[in-house]
């Protein structure tokens, strides 16, 4: 559980980053959430095969990093988290796909492990893209923006207290793992049943919580609508910005830009 | 102004397993008081509190908040009467910032968006909490989170502060930071508590529950004077008016 701690501390560091006053930060959320959207399909619909069209997506990651100046280590860090996730997924693909796609010099390389190679590729590019999302505009303006761009209001609230209340109950999750821990001796009071009343103690507890903020909600006059008051401003920094981006992106998916920049390079030499 | 009182005529209440929680209370609190009600644990005094602002209906009894009996049709203006600060902050901030939790009610009563900053800026300043306007409720202190849950009911403007357990969970200093915030409200204020050493500082008037009725009702000083009545209730004489530990000399 020390180890669920410390993520969720982590969490909570990425929600910081989102506090910051840049240029990146500024933008209207919407501007920031299609971008995203855009660039996901983008990288998600690239054939297996295709490596070196990846390549150029990696901009729209590093320009967003440089200018929301966001510690480029610390998200290599999260990133490199869910890495294994990726490389389990691939992992078969050199094994059961050997034919050779690719010769570099005498050395052939097998289909399998450049769709290997793309899907660890396109794992950290779409990693990397959704945690800049956050860190550059926060989870409650993601939600609200997800709600003006016409997500029903009782999908975006859900999400709201989703992140509000996972933190209190990740930490009541490990303060009864806690209590367990200390009262087993041996392998004694580990096993499932133990586990299975922990977790449905677990749900009561939620459920009479949820209780209480429903309690709350009512005596500060809740009647069902969800108000915000945050500010939404959809101006031409903000049009230029996804018209720019999701002009970049297709074009990188349609064209094989990398391709032509090589053969460029090559005409010229 | 009619409107600060707070009127319970025998109120009955069962919860739905059976349990007699109230058994025939009746009282009245005027404008200005600060009443304490205290009792041991399961007395019935979360769920009298309860009753105020409507969460729970009674089984039988009447309740009047101001000019209203509450019913399901006056309940918007009751709560809107009533501000109810809970036991635990976790469960009232709710919202992912500060500002935003404090705004949640004055936006639920339609005000416009200038008045509604007004008021949360007050209420912030009131329970000198300005600083904190832009941080997430999960990065507070236990302190912390207690100001800003009252600034929370102060923003819509009530007219009685109910309040469980204000001081509960709280380290001395923050302890004494709430009481004397909440001895300079002018409201009517009702507070549950153990601490009765805070019952004693801030509210001239007490109600002890026993077992789910009143079993009295009065001047504190008196209530805490009667030592047969609180040892039958489960409650002991605040540490201030106990002899002390040291010397031995009473207070």
């Amino acid at each position: 559980m020390c180890s669920i701690d410390g993520t969720l501390l982590d969490f909570k560091n990425l929600d910081r980053l989102a506090a910051g006053d840049t240029g990146i930060h500024r933008l209207d959320p919407r501007a920031k959430v299609v971008v995203t959207l855009v660039f996901v399909v983008c990288v998600v619909s690239c054939g297996k095969y295709e490596l070196a069209a990846l390549l150029p997506f990696f901009l729209f990651p590093v320009f967003m990093v440089t200018l929301a100046d966001i510690p480029a280590l610390y998200l290599a860090k999260k990133i490199a988290v869910i890495i294994p996730f990726a490389v389990m997924v691939g992992m078969f693909n050199p094994l059961l796909d050997r034919q050779a796609v690719l010769h570099v010099g005498a050395l052939g390389i097998s289909g399998g492990w450049v769709s290997f190679a793309s899907i660890v590729v396109r794992a950290i590019l779409t990693v990397s893209s959704a945690l800049v999302l956050v860190a550059v505009t926060g989870f409650p303006a993601i939600c609200a923006a997800l709600e003006r761009m016409g997500m029903p209001q009782p999908f975006a609230v859900q999400l709201l207290f989703l992140y509000r209340y996972i933190f209190v109950l990740t930490e009541e999750g490990a303060q009864v793992s806690r209590a367990r821990e200390l009262r087993t001796f041996g392998g004694r009071g580990r096993g499932i049943r133990v586990y299975g009343s922990m977790i449905g103690h677990l749900l009561l507890r939620t459920w009479m919580r949820a209780e209480r903020i429903h309690m709350a909600m009512l005596a500060r006059g809740f009647s069902g609508a969800f108000h915000t008051r945050r500010q939404f401003c959809f101006g031409t920094r903000e049009t230029a910005f996804v018209l720019g981006w999701s002009l970049f992106f297709i074009t990188a998916r349609l064209v094989p830009v990398a391709h032509l920049l090589g053969s460029l390079v090559t005409g010229i030499l | 102004m009619s409107h600060h009182i707070v009127e319970v005529k025998g109120l009955h209440h069962t919860y739905p397993d059976g349990t007699l929680a109230l058994r025939n209370i009746s009282l009245r609190i005027t404008h200005g008081e600060s009443v304490a009600v205290i009792g041991a644990n399961g007395a019935g005094k979360s769920t009298l509190l309860q009753h105020f602002n409507g969460y729970l209906t009674p089984t039988a009894g009447e309740i009047r908040i101001g000019d209203f009996p509450l019913t399901r049709e006056t309940l918007p203006d009751i709560r809107r009467t009533v501000g109810m600060v809970f036991q635990n902050p976790d469960d009232q901030l709710f919202m992912p910032t500060v500002y935003d939790d404090v705004a949640f009610g004055p936006l639920n009563l339609g005000l416009p968006a200038g008045e509604v900053d007004e008021r949360v800026r007050a209420a912030l300043a009131k329970v000198g909490a300005v600083h904190l306007q832009g941080k997430p409720p999960y990065r507070l202190s236990g302190g912390e989170k207690k100001r800003v849950a009252i600034a929370t009911v102060l923003s819509m403007s009530p007219d009685i502060l109910v309040m469980d357990e204000p001081t509960n969970g709280l380290d001395p200093f923050a302890r004494r930071q709430l009481m004397g915030l909440l001895r300079e409200f002018h409201h009517t204020r009702i507070f549950t508590s153990h601490d009765l050493d805070m019952v004693l500082d801030l509210c001239e008037r007490t109600i002890v529950l026993h077992e789910g009725e009143v079993k009295a009702d009065g001047p504190t000083r008196e209530i805490f004077a009667d030592a047969a009545l609180l040892a039958e209730c489960r409650l002991e004489k605040p540490l201030s008016m106990q002899g002390c530990p040291v010397c031995g000399s009473s207070a």
